[in-house]
C-alpha cells in the first residue's frame, strides 16, 4: 500500500498577488474610488435610462410630425399642448382618468384595511403566513389573464351577469375597469397597510382602551393617524398603476377610453410621436404634484 | 426591531418599484419608440441552426426569425398579424383613380437581372408572412427558400405599416411586405425601388386585377408584387339578427334594435367606413374617395361616428376579442373580416353571415417591396418570386386567412374552400373595396382646390368620437 502525498499547493504567483494587494492598497486609500466603483452602474442607469428617457419624451414634446412620411419636424412649438389643454376631448378623458384612479385606491383602501388589521393583529403566526402567501399570489399571475378572466365574468352570461340579475347585456364599461383595476391592485394596498399595522405596538392599542376608548375612537383616533403613511405608499401605488394603465379599459372598459389609451392611440396607430409624448407629460406631472404634495405631509419619511 | 427594519425596506423597495413603474410607463413612449433606429433589433431573434449544413457554399448558416416569435403561441401569432396588417394596411383607392395621373416619382434604378446570390436576405413583414416553423411546426415556407437560394433569411416583424416605414428608412432592410398606406409614402420616400416584374417568374400568373394598381405602381411602373388582400365585412349573429343586413346603414341606424350590441373597428381608418357609407347615401356631400373628405365631409363622417358612438357595445382592434365577444353574444352587429367570420363558423357556438354590403366595403391588400439601396437584391428577387410562387403563396395565404394574389394558389390542393371563401378570382368583388390609404392633406381623389383631412386630424378625431 502506497500512499501517494499530494503535492504541496504550488505559491501564488507573485506578481498576480502582487497585482491584486496593489488595488486593494490603492482602493483602501481612496475611498471616492471604491463609492463611485460602487455607484457608477447603477447612476449610469438612473441617469441615462430613466431621466434620459424623460427628458428624451420632454423634448419630443415639443416638436411635430409629418403625416405622410412621418418625418419628424424638430422645430420647437407648443402646438401639441395647445391641442391638449384646447380639445374638450383630452380634459374630459383627463378628468375620467383622474376619477378612476382616486375610486380605484379608494376602494383599495377600504377593502384592505380590514384584511390588513386581521393579518397584523388577529391572525395566528401559521394563519398570518399563509395570508401573506395569499395575498401575493395573484401577483404571479399574468395581468392580461386575470383582466380577460374579469372579462368572461362580466360577459352578458357571465357569472357576474348572472348575479346581478341583467343577462343578456355585459356590464362592461367606466365601472367594469373601476372595480377591476381595484382587483388588479390590491395587494399593492394590503401589503403597506400590513405592514403599517403590523408596526403599531399592541400597547397603544391597550392605552386606548384603558382610556376608555372604544373600537371607533381607537381606530379613528389611533391607528388611523399611525398609518397615514402606510396608507399614503399604498396609494401611490394604486393611483399611479390605474392611471398608467391601459389594457384594462381595453378588455372591460367597453367602448371606455382612459388617458393612457389616447397615449397608445397616438403612439402605435398615429405613429404621432410628439404628441403621444405630450400627452405623457400629463400623468408625470400629475403623480408629481402628489408626490410634492405627499412629500409635504412627512408621509415620505415615514416609509 | 429587526422586523420593522425589514418592514422600512419593503415598504421602501415596494415605493421604488412604484415609481420607476409609473416613470418607465411615461418614459418608455420614447425609449420605444419605432422612430429611434436603435429599436430595430426589438423581435429579430435567431433560431433554426438546423440548416446550418445547407449545401449551398454562401449559407453557411441559417439565421432566421420568425414572424410573429414574439407573440407567443401559434394562433396568437396569427390573429395578431391580421389584427395588425389589416389594421394599418390600406392602399390607394381600389376603385383606381388612373395611375397615369400620379406625380412622378423619385428616380431609383430598377434591377435589370438578377444574379448569383449574395447569402442573405432582411425583411421586415407582417407577422404571419415569414414563417420559420417557429409557431407551427407545419407552417415553414422560409427554410425550403433557403435550402433553394443559399439566402438566408433575417426578419423583422412590424406591429404597424409607420413601424414598417421607419424600419425600411434605416436601410437595414431588403423587402417589406408593404400596405397601400405605407407602399406610397415608401415609393415618394425614395425607401424602395422600382420592381422589374420580368426577373419574377411567377408574376405573369398574379391575378391581372392586382397589377399596376395605384397601391403598387406609379405611371405603370410595378413597384412590388402583389401578395394578398382581404376585405372588412359586415357581420351579424343570424340568430338575433333575423334578416342580415345588407347596407352598413344597419351599424349607423340610431333606432337600432341592437343598441350596446355593435361593434366598430378601433382605429381611426374606420372613419373611412362612415365616409363611403356618406357617400352612397348623401350624394350631395360630394364624397368620391373615402380617404379624401375635406372639411365638410370630414365634419359629417365624424358627426356619423359620433352619433352610432351609443349604439356600440364596444370597439375592436383585437382580433380574438371580436371573435369572443360574437360567441358569447355580447355583440351581434359589426365590421369584421373574412378570417373572424371562419373561425366563429368552426367553433360553432353561433352562426353569423359577413358580407359585403351594397355600399361596398373597406379593405387591405398588400405588397412585397424592394428596399432602393438593398444589399442583398439578388436574394430578395428570389424572395419576391419564391413568397408568391403558387404553393407559398396558397400556404401564407390560409395561415393569414386572406386572398391569395397567385391565380395558381387556387390551384393547389385543398384551396378550393379558402379561394372561395376568400373570393380570390372574383375581380368584381375586389373592385368593391375600397383599400385602406393614409389621408393626406393633398386630397388622394385628385383635388386640388381644397384640402383634405390628414391622418393627425383622423386620429384626433378618432380620440373626440370615442369621447
Amino acid at each position: 500500500m502506497t500512499i501517494t502525498q499530494a503535492k504541496p499547493p504550488a505559491p501564488p504567483r507573485p506578481e498576480r498577488s502582487t497585482l491584486r494587494h496593489g488595488i486593494s492598497v490603492g482602493l483602501a486609500r481612496r475611498a471616492w474610488l471604491r463609492l463611485s466603483g460602487l455607484l457608477s452602474l447603477p447612476l449610469f442607469w438612473l441617469v441615462v435610462a430613466y431621466l434620459g428617457a424623460l427628458a428624451a419624451m420632454f423634448v419630443t414634446a415639443f416638436w411635430t410630425i409629418d403625416s405622410f412620411t412621418s418625418e419628424l419636424d424638430k422645430t420647437f412649438t407648443w402646438e401639441n399642448f395647445r391641442t391638449l389643454v384646447g380639445k374638450p376631448v383630452y380634459r374630459t378623458v383627463a378628468v375620467r382618468s383622474l376619477v378612476v384612479a382616486a375610486g380605484v385606491t379608494l376602494i383599495d383602501a377600504v377593502v384592505a384595511m380590514p384584511i390588513a388589521l386581521y393579518m397584523a393583529k388577529v391572525a395566528k403566526p401559521r394563519t398570518r403566513a399563509l395570508l401573506v402567501v395569499l395575498v401575493m399570489t395573484p401577483l404571479w399571475a399574468s395581468y392580461l389573464v386575470k383582466a380577460y378572466a374579469w372579462r368572461v365574468m362580466l360577459s352578458g352570461d357571465g357569472p357576474v351577469t348572472r348575479l346581478v340579475g341583467t343577462v343578456g347585456e355585459p356590464l362592461y364599461g367606466l365601472g367594469a375597469t373601476t372595480v377591476v383595476l381595484a382587483y388588479l391592485w390590491l395587494p399593492y394596498m394590503i401589503i403597506p397597510l400590513f405592514a403599517g399595522i403590523d408596526r403599531i405596538p399592541n400597547s397603544m392599542l391597550e392605552a386606548s382602551a384603558d382610556l376608555g376608548g372604544r373600537t371607533w375612537r381607537t381606530y379613528r383616533s389611533v391607528l388611523l393617524p399611525l398609518l397615514a403613511p402606510a396608507l399614503v405608499a399604498g396609494s401611490i401605488f394604486t393611483f399611479s398603476l390605474s392611471l398608467g394603465d391601459l389594457y384594462t379599459a381595453k378588455i372591460v372598459g367597453g367602448t371606455t377610453q382612459l388617458f393612457s389609451n389616447v397615449i397608445y392611440d397616438n403612439l402605435v396607430t398615429a405613429n404621432n410621436l410628439p404628441f403621444a409624448a405630450a400627452a405623457g407629460a400629463f400623468p408625470v406631472l400629475v403623480m408629481v404634484i402628489y408626490l410634492a404634495a405627499v412629500k409635504r405631509t412627512g408621509a415620505l419619511e415615514n416609509l | 426591531m429587526r422586523r420593522s427594519v425589514n418592514q422600512r425596506f419593503v415598504a421602501g423597495i415596494a415605493a421604488a418599484v412604484g415609481l420607476s413603474l409609473v416613470l418607465t410607463a411615461c418614459g418608455s413612449s420614447t425609449t420605444s419608440s419605432p422612430a429611434s433606429p436603435g429599436t430595430s433589433t426589438a423581435g429579430t431573434r435567431t433560431a433554426g441552426s438546423s440548416s446550418a449544413d445547407s449545401s449551398s457554399a454562401d449559407s453557411s448558416s441559417i439565421s432566421s426569425s420568425s414572424a410573429g416569435s414574439s407573440t407567443g403561441g401559434s394562433s396568437s401569432g396569427g390573429s395578431s398579424s391580421a389584427g395588425s396588417s389589416a389594421g394599418e394596411s390600406a392602399s390607394a383607392a381600389s376603385n383606381p383613380v388612373t395611375a397615369s395621373t400620379a406625380p412622378a416619382a423619385p428616380s431609383v434604378p430598377m434591377a435589370t437581372s438578377v444574379g448569383a446570390g449574395e447569402g442573405e436576405v432582411d425583411i421586415v413583414a407582417w407577422a404571419g408572412y415569414v414563417e420559420d416553423g417557429t409557431n407551427d411546426p407545419k407552417q415553414d415556407w422560409v427554410h425550403p427558400f433557403e435550402d433553394k437560394t443559399g439566402c438566408k433569411v433575417k426578419s423583422k416583424v412590424a406591429g404597424t405599416s409607420d413601424e414598417m416605414l421607419q424600419l425600411m428608412k434605416t436601410g437595414d432592410y431588403d423587402l417589406v411586405s408593404a400596405s397601400g398606406d405605407s407602399s406610397l409614402r415608401m415609393v415618394y420616400g425614395s425607401v424602395v425601388q422600382p420592381v422589374n416584374t420580368d426577373l419574377v417568374p411567377n408574376y405573369k400568373t398574379i391575378y391581372p386585377f392586382l397589377e399596376k394598381q395605384r397601391w403598387n405602381s406609379v405611371n405603370d411602373q410595378m413597384y412590388g408584387i402583389p401578395h394578398g388582400w382581404g376585405a372588412n365585412l359586415l357581420m351579424s349573429n343570424s340568430a338575433v339578427v333575423k334578416t342580415p343586413p345588407t347596407s352598413w346603414g344597419a351599424v349607423f341606424d340610431p333606432n337600432s334594435p341592437y343598441q350596446g350590441k355593435v361593434t366598430g373597428y378601433d382605429s381611426p381608418i374606420y372613419i373611412a367606413d362612415a365616409a363611403l357609407y356618406l357617400m352612397k347615401t348623401k350624394p350631395e356631400l360630394g364624397i368620391k374617395n373615402p380617404y379624401a373628405l375635406d372639411d365638410k365631409q370630414f365634419a359629417a363622417a365624424v358627426a356619423l361616428l359620433t352619433a352610432q358612438r351609443p349604439l356600440i357595445g364596444e370597439y375592436w382592434s383585437d382580433y380574438t376579442k371580436l371573435v369572443q365577444a360574437f360567441e358569447s353574444g355580447d355583440l351581434v352587429l359589426g365590421t369584421s373580416w373574412q378570417v373572424i367570420a371562419n373561425l366563429i363558423t368552426t367553433d360553432a357556438k353561433v352562426k353569423v353571415t359577413a358580407t359585403v354590403p351594397t355600399e361596398g366595403s373597406t379593405g387591405w391588400s398588400d405588397t412585397w417591396m424592394v428596399a432602393a439601396k438593398a444589399k442583398h437584391q439578388n436574394c430578395a428577387y428570389r424572395w419576391l418570386d419564391w413568397i408568391v410562387s403558387p404553393a407559398v403563396n396558397a400556404q401564407v395565404a390560409t395561415w393569414f386567412g386572406e386572398a391569395p394574389a397567385q391565380s395558381l394558389a387556387c390551384a393547389q390542393p385543398d384551396m378550393t374552400e379558402q379561394c372561395k371563401s376568400f373570393h380570390a378570382a372574383d375581380a368584381a368583388y375586389a373592385k368593391g373595396i375600397w383599400f385602406w390609404t393614409t389621408p393626406t392633406k393633398t386630397c388622394v381623389d385628385g383635388r386640388t382646390d381644397t384640402t383634405c383631412a390628414d391622418y393627425t386630424a383622423w386620429t384626433q378625431a378618432w380620440t373626440t368620437i370615442k369621447g
